[in-house]
This record gives structure tokens, sequence and C-alpha cells, in this order.
């Protein structure tokens, strides 16, 4: 065993948990950590806000599955990760945020810079840590890994007084972790899943649905597999997408408030969902009486407390969405479904093509105007879908999910839970550090884009080549759209009268800028851009008043769907 | 928290909780029931055989879904071991209760009558008052609260309920 100060201990930790790269910001707090850090070979990722730097980390982690990390320093560094924790914590993505604190003797004095962490992080975080002492530091960082990545994953926080980094004890890494309280559960009931199958195999009108839990743990190759032995139709929430090919002829695309017709449509007349990994969130249901009223539902989902939370299920497995799926197709290949189940699936698919016939996702491509969803789709085209796209918050994200045909998992990076504006370009950033040989893009808007603008410093300054492209529709969009449709056009501070000179901003920053408001402009732009090595920021502006269709108007049913 | 008053229309609910005896570890299950907008009627902490392991036992009230998600969030917090719904079990509940009664000429004979019809001690006297030391379950303390009542209750102070379930037979 050796000796060792505790801010090399947390370096140390980080080194064993595989932690090659830490975003984050300075300050007194931390210095000791800091200090250690200055010849310690890992990589730091110095943000120019400490929510880009959560925001990066999470980003990071969800581009690669790995836990992200974040460092920042006591009081206002602590306090500015809120918003990058909520939004880690409302899609279950695993990131350790380290905090500094005020040395333990001043906790409480209302000393320089202190904030209660713990306190004010406890909502937004799967589990936190004050670290009062030296010799609780090794396990803690332990736990705080294992948490984040085990179970429904989250974010952890670990609060580091600034004397407890400073000062010295011996180190010994755990191997293992003695939690007596938390183990969470892998396989799923072997009853369950066998009564789960039979119903599968007897249902007439049935539909996969795929949530977050999918992409989480690992599980679309199992699913996906899954679907396609059985012929089901397949549906994915936002936080899903990526979880089955979306342009397998299978897919229905997403459903639920900006879903497709023919995925809301089939949700509503289907007999049995099969729900892989989703949370039945208000955007997904819509109006709970209504919701599927013919279906029978089976809920894969690791934590208990997602099922039967708000949709009523009959039958609930609980475990990985990876290690069920795998008990599910093991059993699939013990048993064939009855011949007339292929008869009824097939009768099923004809209705569901009916509904894509009657309303496919659409829009009027001759006009003067660029489109967002052109540009989207010409992205699309242009990248072959081989692509990681972050989007912010609002119209353009909406666009992304329907009109991007995300075929992998991890290619879609969004805040699904939170929805939290600003939250794309940092993340990108996370993502392009995590996968350093792909296309990484960042759709944004005119509103969001102001949100984490700084970052563009961060971009330029390590080299991180990320597409940024602006749909700049002269206003905060989503919100435009609902007092158009629900506050009779009344446009209160939606308007965004005035934004920077893009082009300009980006030159400021030193990276490349493109703008154009020309239809024809969209491809040849996009192709520079693509081609070029280094951060480019995009503007392009873009009809102003359109509206998101499919739309399920707040509180209403899911099959009463807004069609343009 | 506050004390109940015995005549809620949901279904009382007794949770008795195993949790690790750390720092935070209050705040963390009363977080959880304030930011999830479930009800605590009352809430009784202390330390078991274990010096590492607290048991904690809380009223609520709530329908069978509303239950089902709080013991289910319970369970998901780090660090809770165990949570039992004592309710759904055989189990045997006490709360104490302090009162200080006006007890003057007819009044003071009255207080120490009932304070020995409910096998409770007077643990204070003045001239003035008697407080009054009862325990038992729901139903005694409320009926001793309702009789002392008329007298003049100046204060009042309870502990709240601590529940175990009944040993198996046999
Ligand atoms: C931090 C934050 N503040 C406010 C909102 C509310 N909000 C949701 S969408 C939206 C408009 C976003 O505008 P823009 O980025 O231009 O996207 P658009 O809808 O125009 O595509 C707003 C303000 C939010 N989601 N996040
Ligand atoms: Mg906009």
């Amino acid at each position: 065993m050796a000796i060792k100060l505790g801010a090399e201990m947390v370096l140390e930790a980080l080194r064993k948990e595989g932690v090659e790269v830490i975003f984050g910001y300075p300050g007194g707090a931390v210095l000791p950590i800091y200090d250690a850090l200055y010849d310690s070979g890992l990589r730091h990722i110095l943000a120019r806000h400490e929510q880009g730097a959560v925001h990066m980390a999470d980003g990071f982690a969800r581009a690669s599955g790995r836990v992200g990390v974040a460092l920042v320093t006591s009081g206002p560094g602590a306090t500015n990760t809120v918003t990058g924790l909520a939004t880690a914590y409302m899609d279950s993505i695993p990131v350790v945020v380290l905090t500094g604190q005020v040395p333990t003797s001043l906790i409480g004095n209302d000393a320089f810079q202190e904030a209660d962490t713990v306190g004010i992080t406890r909502p937004v975080t799967k589990h936190n840590y004050l670290v009062k002492s030296i010799k609780d530091l090794p396990r803690i960082l332990k736990e705080a890994f294992y948490i984040a990545s085990s179970g429904r994953p989250g974010p952890v926080v670990v609060d580091l007084p600034k004397d407890v980094v400073s000062s010295e004890a011996e180190f010994e890494y755990p191997e293992t972790i003695a939690l007596r309280s938390y183990r969470p559960t892998v396989c799923g009931h072997v009853g369950q899943v066998r009564k789960a199958l039979e119903m599968l195999f007897t249902a007439k009108a049935p539909v996969v649905f795929v949530g977050g839990g999918v992409i989480l743990s690992n599980a679309a190759d199992r699913l996906t597999q899954f679907a396609r032995q059985l012929g089901v139709p397949v549906t994915m929430s936002l936080m899903g997408l990526g979880g089955f090919p979306g342009s397998d002829p299978l897919s229905l695309g997403m459903l639920g408030m900006h879903g497709t017709y023919q995925a809301n449509m089939a949700i509503q007349n289907s007999d049995l969902i099969f729900a892989v990994g989703p949370r039945f969130d208000d955007r997904v249901t819509g109006k709970l009486e209504t919701f599927a009223p013919k279906a029978k539902i089976v809920h894969i989902d690791v934590d208990p407390t997602s099922i039967s939370k708000s949709i009523r299920v009959d039958i609930p497995i609980v475990g990985d969405a990876r290690a069920v799926m795998g008990q599910f197709l093991e059993e699939l290949g013990r048993n064939e479904p009855p011949k007339e189940y292929f008869d009824h699936l097939g009768h099923w698919r004809g209705r569901i093509e009916n509904w894509k016939a009657l309303h496919a996702l659409d829009y009027d491509r001759n006009g003067s105007r660029i489109r967002s969803q052109y540009v989207i789709e010409t992205l699309y085209d242009l990248t072959g879908g081989d692509a990681v796209v972050a989007t912010d918050v609002g119209q353009h994200q909406m666009w992304v999910a329907q009109f991007f045909k995300f075929d992998k998992p991890r290619t879609l990076l969004t805040s699904g839970g939170l929805g939290t504006m600003g939250f794309g370009f940092p993340a990108a950033l996370g993502a392009k550090i995590a996968r350093p040989n792909e296309t990484v893009i960042a759709i944004s808007g005119d509103g969001s884009i102001q949100m984490n603008i700084q970052e563009l410093m961060t971009a330029v300054q390590y080299g991180i080549d990320v597409k940024v492209v602006i749909l700049n529709n002269s206003f905060l969009g989503m919100v435009r759209q609902w007092q158009e449709l629900f506050y009779r056009s009344r446009y209160a501070s939606s308007c965004m009268a005035m934004v920077p000179d893009f082009v300009k901003l980006a030159e400021a920053y030193g990276a490349k800028g493109f703008s154009s408001a020309a239809p024809e402009d969209v491809v040849p732009i996009l192709k520079e851009a693509l081609a070029h090595k280094g951060p480019v920021l995009i503007e392009f502006r873009v009809a102003e008043e359109d509206n998101v269709y499919p739309m399920v108007p707040p509180g209403g049913s899911i099959g009463d769907m807004l069609l343009v | 928290m506050g004390a109940a008053n015995g005549h809620n229309k949901t279904p009382r609910r007794i949770l008795s909780i195993l949790v690790n005896n750390e720092f935070g570890v209050l705040s963390r299950i009363s977080g959880l029931f304030s930011g999830r907008g479930f009800n605590i009627e009352s809430l009784c902490v202390a330390e078991t055989l274990d010096p590492e392991v607290s048991n904690m036992t809380i009223a609520t009230s709530g329908d069978e879904q509303i239950i089902e998600q709080i013991i289910k969030h319970l369970r998901k917090l780090i660090p809770v071991i165990k949570v039992t719904d004592l309710t759904e079990l055989a189990y045997v509940s006490r709360e104490m209760v302090l009162v200080k009664v006006h007890a003057e000429g007819d009044a003071r004979a009255e207080a120490m009558r009932l304070s020995e019809i409910f096998r409770g001690r007077i643990v204070d006297a003045a001239q003035k008052s008697l407080t009054i030391e009862v325990t038992g379950d729901d139903e005694k303390i409320q009926a001793f609260l309702d009789l002392i009542r008329p007298l003049g209750v100046k204060e009042i102070a309870r502990t709240g309920k601590i529940a175990m379930a009944r040993a198996q037979k046999g």
C-alpha cells in the first residue's frame, strides 16, 4: 500500500476506471486536484462554462456508453452544474461530477464559495456523496462509478472538501463493491418471459415499443433480431430512436405528441404493446385514460419504479433490457409462433401500410424558403445516415426525430426528459471526443444555440471537429407554435428579433461560418462544411412560421392528431 | 410531519425502513416524499442493535398504487436496506403523548382519574396544571385525547408512531 495525496487518489481512481478525458473548470477549492492533473497525463478539456462541461461529459457518455466525468470548483462551479445534472438524471446518463468544496472545518459557516452541493444536487442525481474523511475516499470513488453505470444509470456527484484532497493517507483502490442496499436486477423472471412470449404468439395486432433503456443497455442488436424474427412493427420514443433501424420496413418511426400518424394509430389499435425500456412519459401517452385502450402491456425495465407508474402493466419484467432480450431470443429458439400468428401479422401490417399511405411525414418541397425538414433530410442523404447527431430543444429537435432515420444506437443525442436548450452543442463536443473518427453534427435553433455558444471557443482551442447547423426561424419556434395554436397567435416574447451575425461570430472564435436563406445553397454549403476539417457554424434562415405536425394537443388522446 | 388525526379517508400505512445510518439519509428520505408529493403523517428514527443501521417508522397514506410507488422509490435509494409494509402483516404499534392539562379544582381530580384509566403517568405537577404521559396504539391515544380535551389542554407533544411486526406463532 502506498501513501498518497487525496488529489492523487482521485486521479488514480479515474485511471482505474478507465477514464481518459475529463471536462472541467478550475477554481480555488479544486486547486489541489488541478495541481495533481498538471503532470498526470490525463486529458483535460477546459470548457468555457461548467454547464457546458457537464453536457460534454453527458454527450461523451451517450455516444460511447462509458461514464463521462466532469470536474468543477465549489460554490458557483457546483451550482452551474445543476442543469447538466438534471438533464443527465432525466435521461439516465452515467456521469460522475467531482465538485470542490470548502475545507471541512468551514462547512456550514457560509465560507467563501461555499454551497450545500449535496443538498442542492440531491433531487437531480442518482446518488451523491460528501467525502468527510480521506479514509472514505477510495471506497466512495469506486461506488460512484459503479452506481452511475449500473442498474438504471444516472449522474453521481462526489463533493470533495479541499482539506480532504490535500491530506495524505494509505491508498488501496477497492476491487469489489460492498453495498448491502443496492443490487440492481439483471435477468428477468423466467416465468414472466415465457408468459409474455405466449401472449405475443396469440396477439393479432402487436407493436414493439422501444425506449431509451434499449440504447442504455446496448440491447439494440438483440431487440432488432427479435422484432424481425417475429415480424412485429416497431415504434420508438424520442430516447429510443436508433434502438431499432429507422430505415427498416418494420419501423413506424417515433410515437407520441409529434409521432408519426402510423405509429400513433398502430398503438391505439394494437392488442399488445411489447415495451422495452420506455417509461411511458406524458409526451408519449397523451391522455392516459384513452392510451392504447385495447392493448395488453408487457413492460421490460430495469427500474421497478418505471413499471405501472402511469400505465397499468399486464406483464412486468424487471431486468436489464439486453439480458432480458437475450432470454427472449433463447425462448424463441425453443418455441415457434403458431402458423396463424403470421397470418394475423400480415393483415395487421397491411392496416399499418394504409395509415402510412394516408398521412406520411411530408412538407412542401417547392417553396422559395428553406425548410428545416429539407436541411435535415439533406444531412441524412449526404452522410448516408452515418453520423452522430445532437440536437437542442424545440421544433428543430422534433424534425430531426422525424426526418433523420437513425439506424444505429447512440447516434441521436438529445435532451428528452428535461428538454434542455443549450444541451446539443456541448454534447456534440463530448461525443466527438468519444468517437473522433465519426461525423458529429449539432442541429440547433436560433434560440438554443445562444445558450451555450461560448463552447465554440472550446471547440476551436482543441480542434474538436463538430458541424453546427442552426435552423434560424427567427423564433423560439416551438413556443411560437403553441402560442399560434393555443394562445390565439399572441407571440409574447417568442420572436428572436435579433440574433448575432453568425458568420462573424464563428470567425471571431476562429471557426468557419456559413449563412444562407436560399434552398439551392443547402447542398453545396453542407458538402463544403462536411469536407472542412475543424469546427463549422452554419446558419440557414428557414421558413419562419412553420409548424411541427402531426401534433397531439397537450392532454389529448394520441389517436387525435392535428395533421398539417 | 404533523400528527395524524385518525380520521383519514385514504388508508393509513405503516412502513418500517432499515437504512444505513449515514450522514444525510433522513433528508434523502424526506426529500423523496416531498419531491414526489407523497405525504408523511409521522416519522420516527432511531438506531437498531447494529449501530450502522437505523430503523425508521413512517406513517403515510395513499391508495394502493401510490403506496406501491412509495415503496419502490424507497427501495431505490442507495442507503435503504429494507422496506416492510407493516400494514400487510400483523403488527403492534405504539405512540407516546405528553399532555399538559389545565388542572384546578374538580378538573384536577378528573385529569388524575383519566390518567389512571388510560394507565398514564403524571410526570409533572404544578398548581394549575398536570402533565400526563400516555402510551398506546392509535385508538387509545385518540380516546384519551378526546376525553382530556374538554378539561383544557395547554400543550401537547407526540412521539409519532413506532411499530414492529408480530413474531410468528408456534
Ligand atoms: C433552458 C430552456 N429554457 C426554456 C425552454 C422552453 N422552450 C422549449 S422549446 C423553446 C424554443 C427553442 O427555440 P429554438 O432553439 O430557436 O428552436 P425552434 O423551436 O425554433 O426550432 C423554448 C424556449 C427550454 N426547453 N429550455
Ligand atoms: Mg428558432
